[in-house]
């Protein structure tokens, strides 16, 4: 007869010394868990009501300024530092964690359009309806500079003039180019005073301009005859290009999938586009109710920002139709220059309220040092949320935002006019012949078509 | 064998979902989530740091004449420890619970002896006499607190003996059980309402009035929470908190139900009768397996690893399931233990993760070796038996996080978490509206109004009273008979509107 019974010896189930870890074991069977899906829902539930308390997303404004601030460029080697200008022709440098302008540098007579950093951080490309291209060459960041509050003046390293006034600049990836948006678009070089290349189609000027992270001969553009265009420097004319119904103001490529770019648009929604197969929006992004002014991807590529003249900032998915996140405030104007940080913390928005502000990307993330407890916490916190997400009461939760009053009834009268709209286009198609009336899809009704 | 762990993956109503990104997700998540189950079912090959107890037996020898002398002389000296007898003559028959660890123990007697043990170090924590009868006592969520049932109320003590609360309320208490998850205390009173009350906040969340007379059989399922009645017409009820009429009324037993018990699974129930029949049940579909004669079990309970203790008399009988799947189960006889002809069996509960049972009898307390009757392996953070008082208090704040409201009490809990039909908060069918009409009509048809004097008692008036209170009883359930008629408007309607042209359709009458 062989008998066991179950017996503990209390050494191996507790620790030694005071100084060990308790000692932990672990069952997975689910007998010994009685209604655990009913406690996994209490605890998505415990979430999402904790991430609603813990949303504090508006971390700083940085003011200094003295007229609403046009544009914003960010150094990818320095996390910390951040240049803004301004539409009086007030370029400056600010540091990021003390919300203080480091320097400036003065020059610009009138609005300045377009600010971009070289790749190496050296050198900064200015340019404005002055007719003027001002590079200057970028301070480096010592350890005196955190401490020491005195503003420096700059004096710019090169200054070229123009015919005509510009619209907007960026530079090449690990090049020395930098390519200017006037009333056509010019690619410069740093040591010459006068541009290596033009391109030109047409007699409308060119709005925005940016080089691919990726390729570095590849850049789109879009123009105010409403059309987005991309050119390779390599050849003599365009690459590929489309005409939609409303103007893109700004646009942006994906910096973890280059092929692909998404177009900041007149009419309050941003177009993502395969740059190879432009006669189809890849995504609809609508979530604005007026015109979007700028727009950047984050590091990750997951993930874009957005700033519209209605006064809000929006962060979008990259692959979503509406934006997962709304940051407003009653001082921000009309928004029109947005950046996401580098390290894929931060969102930056510059208004027209002469504020640059800093938000957080993730309105209830816990900054500073996080022990590995507490980031396992917050992990399995957000996981338990997402998988419970769809379900009302959560879903409820999950997706309240509050949202300021005009952008409110904006977004209502839209859902009606969009109602009334497809009301109608039912009923034309039931009384219509079987097959006549046949609806583009979204994604493609904006482009009018594509030209080469 | 793996089949029982993939339970924790989430059965996705397909039908019901119409956004398609969000079914992908879904089904790509959950698929992501049974690779994760999987996973964690195997560690249960390598990394379980303890085994199973067993008895196996040779030859011709059966396992039911193996007597405790002879497994005290087989096992080590740390199990023999767990065999003993208290002998505590004077107060009455005991009745006992353990804490979810196994690790402590509370006695009481029927003359009003409480007595808190540890049982690891045999450790009497506190004794109290409370000089009243107690009929039942149970654990709170830890050791900290207990209720006892006593003459007149139920009263909940802490650690240290000190009497915290009395529950008025709930009149005088035959039963008293914890339903962990939801922190609600369940009781049975003489005359048969059942209480459920919050401890968190000590709100009452439901009285109900079963309506089936004076019961003191009364048992949780674990599984689910749902509390289980036995009547004497030999009827078994189970209830939730959120409806005043019963979940399910089985016929059990001819005569009245003695005793019922619940498999850790859920699925099993065992209940016996005082026509000495011992009857094992499916709740799934509410069949009955298996039928054991011979003896009238006056007290049941199941271990967590699916033995059956039956005790009668001053005899306890284990049963174990022989056959090894899971889908069929046959309990037959395991082991016995016979106690000294004086000792009356009150009480069985298997000790949670250990191979003992606690007897809680006439002359006190004992515990016997069961080999086989305890789960080997227990999981840090659902019951520790080695619990430091820092780890208690931390636990304590999880298992507050975590308390589940009592609408989420329901006959089969996976449906919390899928999406349509079933929602979150059940919606009562039909048959249960209809019920729960019944009940109020039956409420309000036997309250006693009060006797008016001076003249104002006339007959007339007091059946018109009677009449009106009637109807308010009624007023609150809306009336059935009109939705019939509207829906069979609105079924003509549409029929009529499936025969137009499209072009018309918009024309036809919306109701």
């Amino acid at each position: 007869m062989k008998i066991k019974t179950l017996s503990r010896s209390v050494d191996e189930y507790t620790r030694e010394r005071s100084q060990d870890l308790q000692r932990v074991f672990h069952n997975f069977d689910p007998s010994l868990r009685p209604m655990e899906k009913a406690v996994e829902y209490k605890r998505a539930l415990t979430a999402a009501k904790l991430e609603k308390i813990f949303a504090r997303p508006f971390v700083g404004a940085m003011d200094g300024h003295r007229d609403g601030v046009s544009c914003m460029a960010k150094n990818p080697n320095y996390l910390k530092g951040i240049f803004s200008a301004s539409m009086d022709g007030d370029i400056r440098l600010w540091d990021i964690s003390s919300r203080r302008t480091v320097c400036q540098f003065p020059g610009h007579q009138g609005a300045v359009r377009g600010l971009t950093v070289s790749t190496d951080g050296n050198v900064l490309v200015s340019c404005g309806t002055d007719c003027t291209v001002r590079l200057w060459k970028v301070p480096r960041p010592t350890l005196e500079d955190s401490s020491v509050s005195s503003e420096n003046f700059i004096e710019p390293a090169a200054e070229y003039v123009w015919k005509n006034a510009f619209w907007a600049v960026d530079h090449q990836f690990e090049g020395e180019l930098f390519a200017t948006a006037g009333a056509q678009l010019e690619i410069w070089n740093h040591n010459r005073a006068s541009p290596v290349q033009s391109f030109q189609w047409g007699t409308d000027s060119v709005i925005s301009v940016r080089f691919n992270p990726g390729e570095p001969d590849i850049l789109a553009t879009s123009a105010s005859d409403r059309s987005i265009t991309i050119y390779d420097l390599r050849m003599s004319s365009a690459a590929r290009r489309i005409i939609m119904m409303t103007k893109t103001n700004s646009i942006a490529w994906n910096p973890m999938e280059p092929m692909n770019l998404t177009a900041a648009n007149e009419d309050g929604s941003c177009y993502s586009f395969d740059g190879r197969k432009m006669d189809e929006a890849k995504c609809v992004h609508k979530d604005h109710v007026s015109a979007v002014m700028d727009i950047d991807f984050s590091p990750t590529g997951r993930e874009f920002v957005t700033g519209s003249y209605d006064r809000s900032v929006r962060i979008f998915p990259y692959n979503g139709g509406h934006s997962r996140e709304i940051y407003h405030t009653k001082r921000m104007q009309r928004v029109f220059c947005v950046k996401y940080s580098c390290d894929a913390t931060y969102v930056l928005s510059g208004s027209d309220d002469t504020n640059l502000r800093l938000w957080k990307a993730k309105a209830s993330e816990q900054l500073g040092v996080i022990l590995p407890r507490e980031q396992k916490k917050h992990e399995y916190n957000e996981a338990v949320k997402n998988r419970y997400k769809h379900l009302p009461e959560v879903k409820r939760i999950v997706r309240h935002r509050h949202l300021p009053k005009p952008i409110y009834k904006a977004l209502g009268i839209i859902r009606t006019v969009n109602d009334s709209k497809r009301r109608k286009e039912d009923r034309r198609r039931a009384h219509s012949a079987p097959g006549t009336i046949v609806t583009k899809p979204l994604r493609q009704r904006r482009i009018i078509k594509e030209v080469e | 064998m793996l089949s029982w762990r993939l339970k924790l993956r989430n059965i996705l109503e397909e039908k019901t979902l119409k956004d398609k990104k969000l079914k992908t997700q879904l089904a790509s998540r959950e698929k992501l989530y049974g690779k994760s189950a999987k996973t964690a079912a195997k560690i249960e090959k390598w990394l379980l740091p303890a085994e199973a107890g067993y008895l196996e037996t040779d030859g011709l020898e059966k396992t039911w004449r193996v007597k405790q002398t002879d497994i005290a002389n087989e096992v080590d000296l740390l199990s023999s420890r767990n065999q003993y007898d208290i002998v505590l003559p004077d107060f009455g028959p005991y009745k006992l619970d353990f804490t979810a660890s196994g690790r402590h123990m509370i006695a009481g007697g029927r003359k009003g002896h409480l007595a808190l043990v540890d049982m690891m170090s045999m450790n009497l924590i506190k004794e109290i006499q409370v000089k009243e009868t107690v009929r039942d006592v149970a654990f709170l969520h830890n050791e900290q607190f207990f209720a006892a049932a006593q003459k007149k109320y139920a009263y909940i003590y802490g650690r240290d003996g000190t009497e915290l609360h009395c529950l008025k309320e709930r009149g005088p208490v035959a039963r008293l059980r914890f339903l962990k998850n939801h922190f609600l205390l369940a009781s049975v009173n003489k005359s048969g309402q059942l209480h459920y009350q919050d401890v968190t906040y000590g709100g009452m969340v439901a009285s109900i009035r079963t309506g089936k007379g004076r019961t003191d059989v009364m048992e949780v399922n674990p599984y689910n929470g749902v509390v289980a009645l036995g009547h004497s017409g030999g009827t078994v009820t189970m209830w939730k908190p959120t409806s005043q009429a019963p979940l399910v009324q089985m016929q059990c037993h001819p005569g009245p139900v003695s005793s019922v018990a619940f498999h850790p699974n859920g699925h099993l129930m065992a209940t016996s009768g005082k026509e000495r029949k011992l009857k094992i049940w499916d709740l799934r579909k509410f069949e009955e397996i298996q039928t054991i004669h011979g003896f009238h079990a006056k007290t049941l309970s199941f271990s967590q690893k699916g033995l059956l203790a039956a005790g009668t008399g001053s005899f306890v009988q284990i049963l174990g399931d022989s056959s090894g799947s899971s889908s069929s189960h046959n309990y037959s006889r395991y082991m016995n233990h016979s106690m000294v002809k004086g000792y009356q069996i009150e009480k069985l509960m298997f000790r949670p993760y250990e191979d003992v049972i606690g007897i809680g009898h006439s002359m006190g307390w004992s515990s016997i070796l069961i080999p086989g009757s305890g789960e080997p392996n227990f999981d840090s953070w659902v019951a520790n038996p080695f619990e430091t008082s820092k780890q208690r208090r931390e636990k304590e704040v999880h298992l507050l996080l975590d308390k589940l409201p009592p609408e989420t009490i329901m006959l089969d809990p996976s449906k919390i978490g899928a999406m349509k039909p079933s929602r979150r908060k059940e919606k009562p069918s039909r048959g249960e509206i209809e019920a729960e009409k019944e009940v109020a009509i039956e409420a309000a048809k036997s309250t006693e109004l009060k006797k008016k004097t001076k003249g104002r008692n006339k007959p007339s008036k007091r059946t018109k009273k009677k009449k009106e209170m009637v109807e308010n009883a009624k007023r609150t359930f809306p009336e059935q008979g009109h939705n019939n008629t509207a829906s069979k408007k609105r079924r003509i309607g549409e029929d009529a509107a499936a025969e137009l042209p499209a072009s018309l359709k918009r024309f036809a009458r919306k109701n």
